[in-house]
């Protein structure tokens, strides 16, 4: 939709940005104080999150989900299944709670596929969860170029999506490398390390880097990607990050008691695994990346870079389409 | 992110506090489908607002007033006196023909907020004679970046969050204190701006009024404009924390202000006054006027608002006039939803065809009037011919006249000469034989005779030449 840019009367002198005088002085202005009323708004607004997890059946998603959020928010705990049956195709099933810490309010969606990677055949598996993420860009695209918009835009859209990796201890396997191929240009992917500790840690340093030379060898940009970094400290702070990637998680949603304090973990006979301790397992740096320092950042990548990619791709297809009327157009080659 | 957020590992782990089983609130508005849901422990994700007011630190602030008032009513030194720095401004003439609009950019830096703040003036407000087309000017302009705005938006590659914002999202207009009512011209712009911008009235220079007419003057005025169904912005009073203080000015508008970027020596300290011989008025004296609340409402407390307003409401009312103006609807006449694309696709084939249309009209247009142009020409050729084929007649019959008249001349030449022939001839000949008839009648005829005829044709051959004599001889 191209209109001629409207011409500016020669009546509006628009002068140069000037460095203004320090303001200093004694007297204060108050133009700091819009930091709190960005917060007061904020927590008015409440805050929307939508995470997605992939992986095999087993890997323990819904139990990292559970202990992230420190609640039941993970599907199974939602739908009460008599039995668990791995489904026949890739499911997608979104559930969505409102949750509140220090009177900051955020709903939160799982988004759940059982029966990836499931299948005997597993070409393609990564067709409908690139469908799912792109539906929801559309249906944002559509509301935003609605003519009577509405105030706030209910917002959808994948911010991030957690993908399993099986302890195999060796390297990625072919659908590993498939998928997040594949899915890194569409939406912010953390790949994690399932059920850790399987692994010792000089075994899990090797798989690490094992994993780490196979994403670099594929192009895969997880997050954070090297290309979105703002300035030298983000850099800094997302390079410690990238050398730590991916994390080697266990999760729990029971407590046991350690050293006389009651602590998430997995009892086993050799001893109980300690889920925040880090020590043991990177479940509190993902948790800490995810939720406590990278979450606005995660968001702000997700609506600006691949929504932005989606939607001009798809208004550039539009155009496209009426030059080739009939052709058939291929999404996510 | 700061360097500071490194403590332990990469990230900074915020205070944990004794996890406690957070109460949830229904969801107030919420989904639906959305479940509350408890806690069992801390989370973290209440360090959300901090990591967003850290990123918008990080990327600064943009704010746009506009500021209209008569010329030398005291803009320029409330903007100074607002924001405690010297902007560099000049007095503007009070014979502009019409009204302009100057936007100046200032950065200013407070703490370690970065804000760009941009102050628009209008330069000759209600000095012309004619002030009819005065608020159009200010009209056009706000439209103008609501306009850049928009393109912006419905570009294909877009970078909104780069894009400097540049609509109005607060709008200062300055009432003179004449003490008794708006004018005309302060109503008719109102009226015009209010569904555009945040109108923030101030009565400027407020130390010409006393207390009591401020008071009366303040209800006259916010009478005439509730009369005349004149929007004004209301501090927003939804959010508990600032709904008290809110109310209250809301009550106190407009707010009468003085402005003053000199400073008084008031016991032991400097502060912006306005020296008379007859007292000081102190600007930021609650008392002696209402700067200090004017410039808590509008930077402490409502910026925000006062931001998400413009874009929320004012913005969005442009930007659905300017699509439906454009024919672009969200619902079909089947009241089924159609989308941006379809129509913009329906509008384009329509274009087409009405291009394709026009053009066709133009061809056949062309085509008719060389027509027309030709049958002139023939029509002119044909009458030269014919003009030719009559001159050339009218040429050859008078040269068949004159061929006839020379035929004729050369019958007559031909008839004379061979008259003038004869005779010669007949007189040669008559000439012989009256010589021979001479000759004869001299031998018969006496000799007077022969005198007399020799003495004519002597005389007769004197006349003539010697021939006779020498032939008789």
């Amino acid at each position: 939709m191209m209109m001629p840019p409207p011409a500016m009367p020669a009546a509006f002198q628009v002068e140069k940005p000037v460095p203004g005088p320090g303001m200093g002085d004694f007297s204060y202005v108050g133009i700091d104080a819009i930091l709190e009323q960005m917060r007061r708004k904020a927590m008015k607004q409440g805050f929307e999150l939508n995470i997605m997890v992939v992986g095999q059946s087993g890997l323990g998603k819904s139990t990292l989900m559970n202990t992230l959020f420190k609640s039941k928010v993970s599907r199974k705990s939602v739908q009460a299944t008599s039995q668990e049956k791995i489904p026949k195709t890739i499911d997608i099933k979104s559930v969505s709670h409102d949750i509140e810490e220090k009177g900051v309010r955020m709903k939160l969606t799982v988004i759940d596929t059982p029966g990836f990677g499931d299948q005997i055949n597993n070409e393609n598996c990564w067709q409908p969860i690139m469908k799912f993420i792109n539906a929801q860009y559309e249906q944002y695209l559509q509301e935003e170029i609605n003519i009577n918009r509405k105030k706030r835009i209910p917002d959808s859209r994948v911010h991030c999506c957690i993908y399993f990796i099986p302890p195999t201890g060796h390297c990625l396997r072919p659908l590993d490398v498939e998928f997040m191929r594949r899915l890194s240009k569409v939406v912010n992917i953390v790949p994690v390390i399932a059920k850790a500790d399987t692994l010792t840690l000089e075994e899990r340093d090797f798989f690490k880097q094992k994993i780490r030379e196979e994403l670099r060898a594929n192009g895969i940009d997880v997050y954070p990607q090297k290309e979105f970094d703002e300035d030298a400290e983000d850099r800094m702070i997302n390079d410690k990050i990238r050398e730590m990637i991916p994390f080697a998680v266990v999760g729990s949603d029971q407590e046991y008691q350690v050293n006389g304090r009651r602590l998430l973990g997995r009892k086993t006979k050799w001893g109980t695994i300690e889920v925040e301790n880090i020590a043991h397992c990177e479940f509190a740096y993902l948790r800490d990346l995810l939720i406590r320092t990278h979450m606005e950042n995660i968001k702000d990548i997700t609506s600006s870079i691949h929504y932005e990619v989606y939607r001009v791709r798809r208004l550039n297809e539009n155009n496209t389409a009426i030059a080739h009327e009939g052709e058939d157009t291929h999404w996510g080659d | 992110m700061t360097t500071s957020d490194i403590a332990q590992g990469p990230f900074q782990v915020y205070p944990q506090s004794v996890p406690q089983s957070v109460s949830v609130k229904k969801g107030t508005g919420q989904d639906k489908n959305a479940r509350p849901l408890s806690l069992s422990g801390h989370v973290g994700f209440d360090s959300l607002p901090h990591q967003l007011v850290n990123k918008s630190t990080c990327q600064g602030f943009c704010f746009n007033i506009l500021c209209i008032g008569e010329t030398g009513i005291g803009k320029s030194t409330l903007m100074d006196t607002l924001f405690n720095t010297n902007f560099e401004n000049f007095e503007s003439s009070h014979f502009e023909p019409k009204v302009k609009l100057r936007a100046q950019t200032y950065d200013l830096q407070e703490s370690n907020v970065r804000l760009k703040l941009t102050i628009v003036n209008t330069v000759g407000f209600g000095d012309q004679m004619n002030k009819q087309e005065s608020y159009q000017h200010v009209v056009d302009y706000i439209d103008t970046q609501f306009e850049s705005y928009l393109q912006e938006e419905l570009k294909i590659k877009r970078s909104l969050h780069n894009y400097h914002d540049s609509r109005i999202h607060a709008c200062l207009y300055f009432i003179a204190p004449s003490g008794h009512s708006l004018k005309s011209l302060d109503l008719v712009t109102m009226k015009k701006l209010d569904s555009k911008v945040n109108i923030i009235p101030v009565i400027a220079k407020a130390d010409t009024i006393s207390k009591s007419e401020l008071h009366k003057f303040k209800i006259k005025i916010m009478s005439e404009l509730v009369s005349n169904g004149v929007q004004i912005y209301q501090f927003p009073t939804d959010d508990e924390t600032v709904s008290k203080i809110n109310t209250a000015m809301n009550g106190i508008l407009p707010f009468a202000v003085v402005g003053s970027s000199e400073e008084v020596k008031i016991g032991n300290k400097m502060v912006k006054a306005r020296q008379y011989p007859w007292g000081v008025v102190q600007v930021e004296n609650e008392n002696h006027c209402d700067f200090v609340k004017l410039r808590e409402m509008l930077i402490c407390v409502n910026m925000e608002d006062l931001r998400e307003q413009t874009h929320t409401r004012h913005y969005e009312l442009y930007r659905r006039c300017k699509l439906e103006e454009m024919g672009f609807t969200d619902t079909n006449p089947e009241s089924k939803p159609v989308s941006l694309q379809e129509t913009y696709e329906a509008k384009r084939h329509e274009f087409l065809g009405d291009l394709q249309r026009r053009e066709e009209e133009m061809r056949q247009m062309f085509v008719q009037r060389v027509k027309e142009k030709e049958t002139e020409l023939k029509e002119a050729e044909r009458e030269l011919q014919g003009k030719f084929e009559q001159l050339k007649r009218l040429h050859s019959e008078e040269k068949s006249k004159l061929d006839e008249k020379r035929r004729s001349l050369e019958d007559e030449i031909n008839t004379f000469s061979k008259k003038k022939a004869a005779t010669e001839l007949l007189q040669g000949q008559s000439f012989n034989t009256n010589a021979n008839l001479k000759k004869d009648k001299d031998r018969k005829k006496s000799p007077e005779m022969e005198a007399k005829d020799v003495n004519l044709t002597c005389d007769e051959a004197t006349n003539q030449n010697h021939n006779c004599c020498f032939r008789n001889l």
